[in-house]
């Protein structure tokens, strides 16, 4: 029977390896694919995409911690591993440079930019989902074009504009410029999530007399703390990421956020500066990394239900 | 008596005053819900959007306020070969590089659609690459795309498939395969990942159906996921071409538009022309060009969503 079955569902591939047990009796219909089959055209192919896909990872942190020496001598040592780490590069960046205080500058302007974000976004998403003003339908259409609005097409005029209102090389030209970007994205998840809370309880509490305000506050926030923290934890992440406007809008050496400070800071005619190069890129991901770790189901919540709204 | 307290029952539920009345206006108490977000849209997104295309017609320099001079900059652009060439690099590495991580996405997407052991760890591993700032994991493919220290050429060597180092980022046609591979390397988790998402909604019942009418692999994928996946990709996509046409990150950390210009981005461009020329007109013409563009963007992925739909017979919901 499996082998009358066998020929239509398998590919050439699959008759190199001839007769062999059935593979485990899993959920769903994969009892009717075999282990060697499984082999090739499962495992294989994912374990090659998730080597290319954290090899440079991995190649960051061996990088970061491999003394000098061997860093340039591809010959004589081995280069994909070290026996003699070493913590050099990791001290240069933390009490040679400024790297501690570009570090607490870009935390600064995520958790201020972020936390900005998502109170006018609470707001706003409140007012377009249940308030349902005269024209809602139009602004919140409006609020998910100006998420389509990219920061390469803004930079230039932002820039004279942040130098209009006096907060060029402030960290307010970030704090203030960074919400143009997350509002639209946190309004527009927030509002899908507003959306599944039940309409009955908004009801009872306007019938007990509570105003729209404390609905909000008392009723609607603490059930959508879960799609609080999801907007939280991808503005955050998005904050982070941001490289054009940082860019532009800061100038002095003190005021820069990680990315740009790796990128015009480190970047200089040593040879030996791999090292530390590495080990400033690894520092600045580790905090997302594992902010993410925590809240991985946030994070693709966020993701997914920003795409399908 | 008993007229007198009915009256003053009936007198007791007062008028509303106008204070009131506005508490509990719709309207009214929706313009002040909405006025921290439409605060920081307008004067940061909406203004300097329109005074973005007022530049790109006036000579506007770093400093100075210009004066208007019509369509100057832009018939500058049309006579500028850097400036097509731009455009040229910019529509080729959106278009290989969306349609790259569409294939690879779908395809890991469905990879991990399947019982797999340890599948959200699986699932949280693959995001990473889209979690770690750009600009950093693009540090590392500096390091591993360098002219003499690259591991890739070593192995390569080692592996005796090439005799000399591949100058990745120096050469024309390596820099630009180089920077586009780095691109699909970042975008192709967040395809999977959402692609994974709308798979998971598909019910298993439709493939056992399938299955038992004779149906192959392939015609099942055709035939039952793709048309059910197609809004999700519609919106994936757009996404994925509107973020990798404005790419500005990557380029700047790799090759900073070189060799040549043949990795430079309307974006890149953009940014050289205004900030580090001065020329704030002139960038802002190039970034007021690449808005078409977009549109175009919007509009295909938009109009192709609306058959779609239309065809399958859905509300607009």
């Amino acid at each position: 029977m499996t082998d009358a079955l066998a020929p239509k569902l398998a590919d050439p591939k699959k008759t190199l390896h001839g007769v062999s047990p059935m593979a485990d009796a899993s959920e769903g219909m994969s009892y009717l694919e075999r282990l060697p089959r499984r082999l090739v055209t499962l495992y294989l192919p994912l374990t090659i995409i998730l080597i290319v896909l954290l090899f440079p990872f991995y190649w960051m942190a061996l990088t970061a911690i491999k003394p000098d020496e061997q860093l340039l001598n591809l010959e004589k040592f081995n280069p994909f591993w070290t026996w003699t780490p070493t913590l050099k590069h990791i001290e240069k960046l933390l009490f040679d440079t400024y790297y501690p205080l570009w570090l607490w500058n870009t935390m600064l302007v995520a958790v201020c930019a972020t936390v900005l974000s998502i109170i006018a976004s609470v707001l706003a998403a409140y007012a377009i989902v249940r308030l349902r003003y005269r024209g809602a339908q139009w602004i919140g259409g409006a609020i998910f074009l100006a998420y389509l609005v990219p920061p390469s097409i803004l930079f230039i005029p932002l820039s004279s504009v942040v130098f209009q209102y006096g907060l060029f090389d402030t960290p307010f030209a970030l704090i203030l410029t960074y919400p143009t970007i997350l509002i639209p994205f946190s309004t527009w998840l927030l509002m899908g999530y507003f959306k599944t809370i039940p309409f009955e309880l908004e009801e009872c509490a306007l019938i007990d007399g509570a105003s729209r305000w404390q609905i909000l506050i008392r009723i609607v926030l603490p059930l959508s703390i879960p799609g609080l923290i999801s907007a939280f934890i991808f503005c955050f992440t998005l904050c982070w990421n941001e490289f054009i406007y940082a860019l532009t809008f800061l100038s002095s050496t003190q005021n820069k956020t990680v990315p740009v400070a790796i990128v015009n800071e480190f970047v200089d005619g040593d040879i030996y500066r791999w090292g530390s190069l590495m080990a400033g890129a690894l520092a600045g991901s580790l905090p997302l990394v594992v902010l993410y770790a925590f809240f991985v189901e946030h994070y693709v919540s966020a993701m997914t239900g920003a795409v399908k709204e | 008596m008993t007229d007198a307290t009915l009256n003053n029952i009936k007198l007791a539920p007062r008028e509303a005053t106008t204070w009131q009345r506005l508490q509990v206006n719709r309207n009214w108490l929706g313009l002040w819900f909405m006025l921290p977000a439409a605060a920081f849209l307008i004067l940061f997104l909406a203004y300097p959007l329109g005074l973005g295309v007022w530049i790109s017609f006036t000579d506007a320099r770093i400093g100075r306020g210009g004066d208007f001079v019509g369509l100057e900059n832009y018939e500058w652009l049309w006579d500028d070969t850097v400036f097509w060439l731009s455009v040229f690099n910019t529509l080729l590495y959106t278009i290989v590089a969306s349609a790259f991580k569409f294939a690879v996405g779908l395809y890991l997407a469905l990879l991990l659609n399947q019982n797999l052991p340890f599948k959200a760890i699986l699932r949280a591993v693959v995001l990473i690459p889209f979690i770690v700032p750009t600009v950093l994991s693009a540090i590392a493919f500096w390091w591993l795309f360098d002219s003499q220290f690259s591991i890739i050429s070593w192995t390569l060597k080692k592996a005796g498939l090439i005799s000399t180092n591949i100058d990745f980022l120096g050469d024309v046609w390596n820099a630009r395969w180089s920077v586009i591979f780095a691109n699909i390397w970042r975008g192709v988790p967040f395809v999977a990942i959402t692609l994974l998402a709308g798979l998971q909604t598909v019910s298993p019942t439709l493939y056992e159906a399938a299955t038992i009418d004779g149906a192959n692999k392939w015609q099942i994928f055709r035939h039952v996921t793709y048309p059910l996946l197609t809004p999700i990709i519609a919106v994936v996509m757009t996404f994925s071409v509107l973020f990798t046409f404005t790419d500005f990150q990557l380029i700047w950390v790799l090759t900073r538009g070189g060799p040549v210009n043949a990795t430079q981005l309307m974006a890149t461009l953009s940014y050289q022309r205004a900030i580090l020329g001065g020329h704030l007109g002139e960038g802002a013409a190039i970034s007021t060009a690449m808005i078409p563009f977009l549109l175009a963007a919007i509009l295909i992925s938009w109009f192709g969503l609306q058959r779609r739909k239309w065809q399958q017979g859905e509300n607009n919901d």
